[in-house]
């Protein structure tokens, strides 16, 4: 599904990733771990085309298609869905009108019929529902005065809603109590755990990995990936620490 | 001079095809009446016989006229405006008048067509233009009176007769002098006297239709009224003069819109309008404002200097103002509220939105005279482009007025590097039970509210008109339904190409 070949990319002036190759397929969970400044993040915000980062070399496909060619919100009608880190505030625009409008707008891209107001809400509805979260906050100007757990639970009722093919999920973990990471753990497994879709889950630590069991797990370090293994790589990791791993 | 005018029209509109986008963009080649260009005593006396007009009108005309050629063009607001040729004009052109036509099949086209880009109805079409019967046959779903305001005269007014049964006048102007002299007389230039202004004083002289509405006591007016403004001769200024009055314990909303083709040349528009509520009466004045705002490179586009102002005089009574200003080259205006009455209430609800060279100073005065009177400003300005936008904003408490409160907010939002957002409130108070309260904010669209609105999937000209109808919410929710939907495309199409 995703066809990452060596991929070098800046910020500003400074080079970031430096020659990262990763492959995921339909049907596969992925984890990226690594140590703070690795380019974790970096590599989330170019694989959906944030501007400001800037791909030097390289290339990636998306279903076959080259994905950075495309603009940002061509890449999400596409399919491809990022889960903020920090979650951005819209105020005066309600999370329902936000995410129909974003709906709607990939619909069109994609030449579909648009959803009607009543169409929508009823998807809403069962996504907040399924999250543990109630219709007002959906009604609430997007992401205005939520706490940080409110906002990464958000993410995951838009990624619902939007239903894409392959999530890539910053640090969807960090700044979530025990209960809410386990609540935004079964929504990833609900809502992506399926044969025709994939996720990167990019994170810190362990512990939401307890929930969202990764078929693969990989190392970024110093801008490309270092070492790849199944699940019990992330034990290792959280028993060791990056620093054992590089000695 | 006809063939003159349709050979400058065929420029005008080459040129204007090239440039931005706008909707009403369009003109008309429809016959007109002009009076002889420029401004004189005879051009006064020429407007106020094309009108019929009786003889204390046409002394207070030229009364004004006098004034005003003593008085100079204000120079205080942050406005770079060239000098205007007040000789290089038409100050009256009219559609020529047709005899009474039996079916819309003999209505000039042209004309036709203006009023299906307004969105006018069919039946309400046939009574503008003047088919014999049109108001019989079934009412339009929308339920709109309309005055049209075509260049320099009112074209029809609708609902006339339903509107009667309420007791409700809705005339153009000219027709309300004839038909209503005393009531005209009682209250015209009395909110706005005739010196008020510069633009104002000229406006006295020389306007040449608009609206009257009267409201009796006790009545809530059955439906809304709205005048559609239109500028479509070329080298025209336009005059309109609006004069609403509601009467003790009545109610009426009001809107008005205006749209003007593209032309390289600047016009004028000056209108004055004056509001008067007696007791326990609320008047809602709505104005989506879309002059032509010239093209990309500052060229072309209305002078907007209008005089707004509304006399709260009875107790309890109430004026809402909400506009949506995202037209006009120049937009120079100040809808105001004069609180005399014990308990009145003034609001000031406002989007301003300038792009490329657009430059609008505009605000609000809250003058209050009368005890325990209450006013809320809300104002949100949006430059993009090369605009500048300014919030210019008084509020006054007289020593007498006891209990006085007021709520203001202005809030900017910048969208590139380029543009300007200036606030300047004047707060005068006299007594010291009053409370006043001012928050301003100034504000970027943020790369982050880009990038999270487009991960999302709209493209930059979605997320931007999303994030600025945000940010306008407060006052577009003071819109009637179908103006607020209106108004909402609107901000976004007067923004397109502001990004990216």
């Amino acid at each position: 599904m995703l066809q990452i070949t060596n991929l070098h990319a800046n910020v500003g002036d400074k080079p970031i990733l430096k020659g990262l190759t990763l492959s995921l397929n339909a049907g596969e969970i992925h984890a990226i771990m690594g140590p703070n400044g690795a380019g974790k993040s970096t590599l989330g915000y170019v694989l959906s085309g944030r501007p400001g980062y800037e791909v030097t070399e390289g290339s990636v496909t998306f279903n076959g298609q080259d994905l950075l060619a495309l603009e940002p919100h061509e890449r999400a009608a596409a399919g491809l869905f990022l889960g903020f880190q920090y979650p951005v505030e819209i105020p005066g625009v309600s999370n329902v009108q936000f995410l129909r409008e974003a709906l709607n707008a990939q619909r069109k891209y994609r030449g579909e019929a648009p959803l009607s107001g009543g169409e929508f809400l009823k998807v809403a509805r069962e996504q907040a529902g399924a999250l543990g979260m109630d219709m007002d906050m959906l009604k609430r100007p997007v992401n205005v005065g939520f706490s940080g757990g409110e906002k990464k639970r958000n993410e995951m009722v838009q990624m619902g809603i939007i239903d894409p093919a392959l999530a890539i999920l910053d640090e969807t973990d960090s700044g979530l109590d025990i209960d809410a990471l386990r609540t935004v753990g079964d929504g990833i497994n609900r809502i992506m755990r399926k044969p025709d879709k994939a996720v990167l889950l990019i994170t810190h630590y362990q512990r939401l990995l307890d929930y969202v069991k990764p078929d693969f797990v990989h190392v970024l370090d110093g801008g490309r990936i270092t070492r790849t293994g199944g699940a019990e790589l992330a034990l290792e990791l959280e028993r060791d620490g990056y620093k054992e791993l590089a000695a | 001079m006809t063939n003159d005018i349709e050979i400058k029209d065929k420029a005008a509109w080459d040129a204007a095809e090239k440039v931005a986008d706008y909707e009403h963009g369009w003109s008309s080649d429809i016959e007109t009446d002009f009076a002889p260009k420029g401004l004189n005593e005879d051009t006064v006396r020429f407007i106020s016989a094309k009108k019929n007009e009786p003889e204390w009108m046409l002394e207070w005309r030229l009364k004004a006229f006098a004034m005003w050629k003593t008085m100079e063009a204000p120079d205080w607001a942050k406005l770079n405006v060239p000098p205007i040729d007040y000789q290089d004009a038409y100050y009256y052109a009219a559609p020529k008048a047709k005899p009474k036509l039996s079916s819309l099949d003999e209505v000039d086209p042209e004309i036709l067509r203006v009023y299906e880009k307004l969105g006018i109805p069919i039946a309400e079409q046939k009574l503008l233009a003047g088919v014999e019967g049109g108001e019989v046959g079934g009412l339009p779903q929308r339920r709109v009176a309309v005055d049209a305001v075509f260049d320099s005269v009112s074209v029809a007014t609708t609902f006339r007769a339903e509107l009667e049964r309420a007791g409700v006048i809705f005339r153009s102007i000219s027709e309300a002098i004839k038909e209503y002299p005393d009531l005209v007389r009682k209250y015209l230039g009395k909110i706005v006297p005739m010196h008020d202004n510069y633009f104002a004083t000229l406006n006295c002289a020389v306007f040449s239709d608009g609206t009257f509405v009267y409201i009796p006591e006790g009545v809530r007016c059955p439906m809304e009224l709205s005048t559609y403004f239109r500028i479509n001769a070329e080298n025209t200024g336009q005059f309109e003069r609006t004069l609403i009055v509601a009467d003790k314990g009545s109610y009426v909303s009001y809107l008005e819109g205006c749209t003007a083709p593209m032309r390289d040349e600047n016009q004028l528009h000056a209108a004055v309008v004056e509001l008067v509520a007696l007791d326990d009466a609320e008047i809602k004045y709505s104005t989506v404002q879309n002059w032509y705002p010239g093209d990309a490179e500052g060229k072309g586009g209305i002078y907007n200097f209008v005089t707004k102002r509304a006399l709260c005089q009875g107790r309890n009574s109430k004026v809402s103002w909400t506009q949506v200003e995202t037209g006009s080259a120049v937009t120079w205006k100040y809808p105001s509220c004069v609180l005399n009455g014990e308990n009145s209430v003034g609001e000031f609800y406002s989007v301003a939105v300038t792009n490329n060279y657009q430059q609008a100073d505009t605000g609000t005065k809250m003058i209050h005279n009368g005890k325990g009177s209450r006013s809320t400003i809300v104002s949100k300005g949006i430059s993009a482009g090369h605009s500048n936008n300014t919030y210019r904003g008084l509020v006054r408490v007289a020593p007498n007025a006891e209990g006085v409160r007021n709520f203001t907010q202005c809030d900017s939002l910048l969208l590139g590097s380029l543009s300007g957002a200036h606030t300047v409130p004047y707060i005068e108070v006299r007594n010291p039970s009053a409370q006043i309260e001012h928050e301003a904010t100034t504000s970027k669209i943020s790369d982050d509210q880009m990038f999270y609105a487009m991960a999302r999937g709209l493209n930059a000209e979605e997320a931007v008109a999303l994030i600025v109808n945000g940010f306008a919410k407060e006052v577009l929710q003071q819109l009637p339904m179908e103006f607020a939907v209106e108004a909402q495309k609107l901000l976004g199409i007067s923004l397109e190409g502001s990004v990216g």
